[in-house]
């Protein structure tokens, strides 16, 4: 039973066709690769479902239980996190600050509750420690580097033990070596039977964690298959329209 | 292999960013306006005589507790990249609604009630009409600004209330008196001032104005429930104002409907003086004393000083532009 799948997919946005018509499944334990060109709808097919916005048709099934989402906080009730490809932090705030936003661990002290400010530095001081990122805690977001800001927005995704991680480009942006740890970050959400669903525009990265690699192009799947069945050669021409559909 | 020089690098630039926390104090806005107001006291003590009075320090501490008020609801309402044109206005409409309750016969408590009960409905429509309709903040509190003067003029019926009922001499006392030699105002102040401080710091509803004001779209995404906490920041505004304006009848021991008017400037100022970025994202608690205190101060040293009082708003103005400047300064030598 696939832990995620997608039926009949569509969005439009005004009169722009975003997505037609996507159907898409995912199972436990498993990486899949989604490639296509800007403007494609990989984003806008990861927002889905990361609840960020419904469908204007198509239906979303988490192990065979029709879901719907009208905020992200109900995706992620459901066990889905979501690092965006914008990042989407908060500038003015420490990395741990971002990395809790809207979990904020808190202290009781008799009725009051306050933040604990303490337990969440540590925590994301271990996280950023996991993800081999040299960033501090207590830094401003304003102040980091892109690495150290992806490292944030990764880390985020770890304070649950999600279903389902949707990274949208997490690899854009980092350094060979921090590329190497978020791929093996997707290797160990693997082992530990997690699904991924990874979007890069990166062909090595896709295909040295993925089982899977689905295709879009203008809004339309055109190809989904497991990563020892096609080639680079082939995906970039599907990704292209030099290969119609595969 | 390069994997060590990486993390030799990443750790020297991280190194260089590590702040003590003196120096994370002497970077904010607050203590520079801080110095400022020192300076200032200084060279007045040195120029009058009269500035260091007891009588003086009274006049000015607690002229500036009501803006200091104000200003602290000012502050969370920036925050958010917001700002209330409307508390001024709010002054006169909850004075008056005050005065009328108190006129009538009711006692203090009711007369309260009213007042906050009046700013909070104020805040309240605000605050929805900002966050729920998405109405840019300037122009509902532009609009708010002339609507409850209005109906503060058609309340009182343009006449002076003077009569405070049962309950005068108390709500005299609580505006217009002290406790230890501070008035009263003043302990309102340092009080609220302890608490916005504790909340910024300490309260998720802290937490997320702030994060609201840094990316509303990231804020949203994480699952805070940012239309709400933007309504909440106006009704706060709305009531700090109100307070402000009970207190303040209660001083003068009368209310018109022109109290507070053009308040809004000088607390809008105070609170930008005071570190606010009017971008959003950025305030300190404190920085609502600390700017309201400066301009205290400003007025009082040219009153001292001899300077026509009709230099005031224009030493104001200057302030506000200083203060935005400033702020642009630093964050210019920042990135
Ligand atoms: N909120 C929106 N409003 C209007 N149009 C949108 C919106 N979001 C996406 N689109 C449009 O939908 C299409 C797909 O965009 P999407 O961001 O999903 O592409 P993508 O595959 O992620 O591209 P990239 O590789 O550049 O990130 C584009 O034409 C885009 O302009
Ligand atoms: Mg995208």
């Amino acid at each position: 039973m696939p832990v995620l799948s997608l039926k009949g997919i569509t969005k439009t946005f005004g009169a722009i066709q975003a997505l037609s018509d996507v159907d898409l499944t995912l199972e436990r334990g498993e990486a899949l690769g989604l490639m296509g060109d800007n403007g494609a709808g990989k984003s806008t097919l990861m927002r889905i479902v990361a609840g960020n916005f419904p469908p204007t048709a198509g239906r979303i099934f988490l192990e065979d239980q029709a879901v719907h989402f009208s905020q992200p906080a109900d995706a992620r009730r459901h066990g889905i996190e979501i690092v965006y490809q914008d990042l989407a932090l908060c500038d003015n705030l420490s990395a741990a600050a971002n990395v809790f936003l809207g979990r904020e661990l808190k202290r009781r002290f008799g009725p009051i509750r306050y933040l604990d400010h303490q337990a969440m530095f540590d925590r994301a001081a271990e996280l950023f420690a996991e993800l081999k990122s040299e960033t501090r805690p207590r830094d401003l977001v304003r102040q980091m580097s892109g690495g150290q800001r992806q490292a944030v927005a990764i880390a985020r995704t770890r304070l649950s033990d999600p279903k389902i991680v949707l990274m949208d480009e997490p690899t854009a942006a980092i350094s060979v070596r921090q590329v190497a740890e978020v791929l093996d970050l997707i290797r160990r959400l693997k082992e530990t039977n997690h699904a991924v669903i990874l979007v890069s525009h990166r062909m090595p990265d896709v295909f040295s964690v993925c089982d899977r690699v689905a295709v879009l192009r203008r809004g339309r799947k055109v190809a989904d298959k497991p990563v020892d069945k096609t080639s680079p050669e082939e995906v970039t021409g599907l990704i292209t329209g030099a290969i119609e559909a595969a | 292999m390069t994997e060590v020089n990486h993390a030799k690098i990443d750790s020297e630039i991280a190194g260089k960013r590590e702040l003590t926390g003196l120096q994370s104090i002497v970077q904010t806005q607050p203590f520079w306006v801080f110095v400022a107001i020192m300076v200032l006291g200084i060279v007045m003590t040195m120029v009058s005589d009269v500035f260091l009075t007891e009588r003086n320090m009274f006049n000015v501490t607690r002229n500036f507790a009501f803006f200091g008020i104000m200003a602290l609801g000012m502050t969370a309402v920036i925050c958010t990249a917001g700002i209330d044109l409307s508390v001024g206005s709010l002054m006169g409409l909850t004075g008056i609604v005050t005065g009328l309750v108190m006129q009538a016969g009711y006692g203090i408590g009711l007369g309260f009630l009213a007042c906050m009960g009046t700013a909070a409905l104020v805040g309240l429509v605000n605050g929805v009409l900002i966050a729920y309709l998405r109405m840019a903040p300037f122009v509902v509190t532009l609009g708010m600004l002339a609507m409850a003067r209005s109906i503060a003029m058609v309340l009182s019926n343009n006449k002076m209330i003077y009569a405070f009922g049962p309950d005068q001499d108390l709500f005299e006392w609580i505006g217009g008196e002290s406790m230890m030699g501070i008035p009263n105002p003043v302990w309102v102040l340092a009080v609220l001032t302890a608490v916005f401080w504790w909340v910024y710091r300490y309260s998720t509803w802290g937490r997320w104005v702030f994060a609201i004001g840094g990316n509303k779209q990231a804020a949203k995404l994480a699952g805070i429930p940012v239309e709400r906490v933007i309504v909440s920041v106006y009704v706060v505004c709305s009531l700090c104002a109100g307070l402000a304006a009970f207190l303040m009848v209660g001083w003068f021991g009368s209310v018109t409907n022109a109290l507070g008017l053009t308040y809004e400037l000088n607390v809008i100022a105070a609170t930008v003086i005071g570190g606010a970025n009017l971008m959003g994202g950025v305030a300190y608690a404190l920085g609502a004393p600390i700017g309201a205190a400066l301009m205290e101060l400003i007025r009082n040293s040219l009153l001292l000083a001899g300077i026509d009082a009709l230099w005031q708003q224009f030493f104001v103005g200057l302030f506000l532009i200083l203060a935005v400047l400033l702020e642009q300064i630093r964050n210019r030598g920042r990135t």
